[in-house]
């Protein structure tokens, strides 16, 4: 049995995508078989942050319409073999996903996986309701900005009412946050919320916090997750995150202003 | 971060008024989100019996659920028509 992981904010642009793929090839690189499904029809991206966009044949529409087996439409990662991924389809058509359809396919990707990172579109519509119907744990990305604070707020509402786990009266979906888009350096002048703040406001279990980084930008350029780079500060907040979410205790980094020499204070960048 | 973003920025720390804002705004969503589903059956079978006796609009009833830390308030508002003027009565 796999554990289903939804990746949700409500809000768009605060990096759901960015994270599915830094969280599943995360896990995969712990040596976790690992699948990646997006949720987001009509407005595929995941392939693209993945840098498999021109391996794609057939879709997640194409195997709940039995048009494609799910074998045919998974995509093996080239850099890590746990990893494989179900890119969305590009139909117009929004009533392609169906809450039947979706089962089937989780419940075959269950059968070979340990986790499915499910990426869901922006919005509280259909692709983001079957995104989490059926999740075991969520990830709630939230920017420390208003409307993202707001919306993630939702979402925590949703998950709790209408979920699979919540209609069927089980245990409720765990529910993480992951603060991305941190400046510390804003956060320390008072014009950023600070960790402390969206949690006071949300009461979530903090996952972890992922600073503002160029390498996220450079990352998806080059269709590399971002977690593969090593030695940015974002790639190695993500990977806190994973080793945090597999149980281990690893202090958060990233939430204090790095010290700079007197220099750097007085005319720094 | 330079000198002059230090002074310039350190005057209106908008962070705490995001934080206020959001506070107040969370608790009201998370209260309206809380609200039994019953509530609007109710009020729909609450007008019908004051119909049997008078004559009301659908708008003239308002039905509003409060929270405090040990009771919940349920408080309907009903105006009555009157030959002369609207008066307003509170149970």
């Amino acid at each position: 049995m796999a554990r289903i992981i939804v990746v949700t904010s409500g809000k768009g642009g605060v990096g759901k995508t960015t994270t599915s793929a830094a969280i599943s090839m995360g896990l995969a690189l712990q040596g976790h078989r690992t699948a990646v499904v997006d949720f987001d029809i009509g407005l595929r991206n995941l392939d693209l942050i993945m840098g498999c966009e021109r391996r794609v044949v057939y879709d997640f529409v194409n195997v709940i319409n039995q048009e494609a087996t799910l074998n045919q439409a998974l995509i093996r990662d080239k850099r890590n073999e746990n990893l494989h991924i179900l890119p969305a389809s590009q139909t117009r058509d929004k009533d392609a996903l169906t809450k039947e359809g979706v089962e089937r396919v989780l419940n075959e990707l269950s059968e070979t996986f340990d986790y499915i990172v499910c990426d869901s579109p922006a919005g509280i519509e259909r692709g983001a309701h079957l995104a989490m119907y059926f999740a075991d744990d969520a990830v709630v990305v939230t920017n420390p900005e208003v409307s993202s604070v707001r919306d993630s707020d939702r979402m925590l509402g949703l998950l709790a009412s209408k979920s699979r786990r919540a209609e069927l009266g089980q245990d409720p979906i765990k529910e993480y946050l992951l603060l991305t888009r941190y400046s510390p350096q804003r956060v320390k002048l008072g014009e950023m919320l600070s960790v402390e703040d969206v949690q006071e406001i949300l009461a979530l279990h903090l996952l972890g916090v992922i600073p503002e980084s160029k390498a996220v930008l450079n990352a998806s350029n080059s269709g590399t997750p971002v977690i593969l780079d090593e030695k940015s500060d974002a790639g190695q907040a993500y990977m806190d995150v994973i080793r945090r979410y597999l149980g281990e205790h690893v202090p958060h980094r990233f939430i204090e202003q790095e010290r700079k020499g007197l220099f750097g204070r007085l005319f720094g960048s | 971060m330079g000198l002059i973003d230090y002074f310039r920025s350190s005057r209106q720390p908008t962070a705490a008024i995001a934080k206020e804002r959001l506070q107040i705004l969370v608790a009201h969503e998370r209260s309206e989100r809380s609200k039994p589903d019953y509530l609007i059956a109710l009020q729909k079978e609450l007008l019908d019996v004051i119909r049997k006796y008078v004559h009301v609009d659908q708008d003239a009833i308002t039905m509003t659920m409060e929270q405090d830390d040990s009771r919940e308030v349920l408080e309907l508002n009903i105006v009555l028509p009157d030959e002369s003027e609207r008066r307003p009565m509170h149970r």
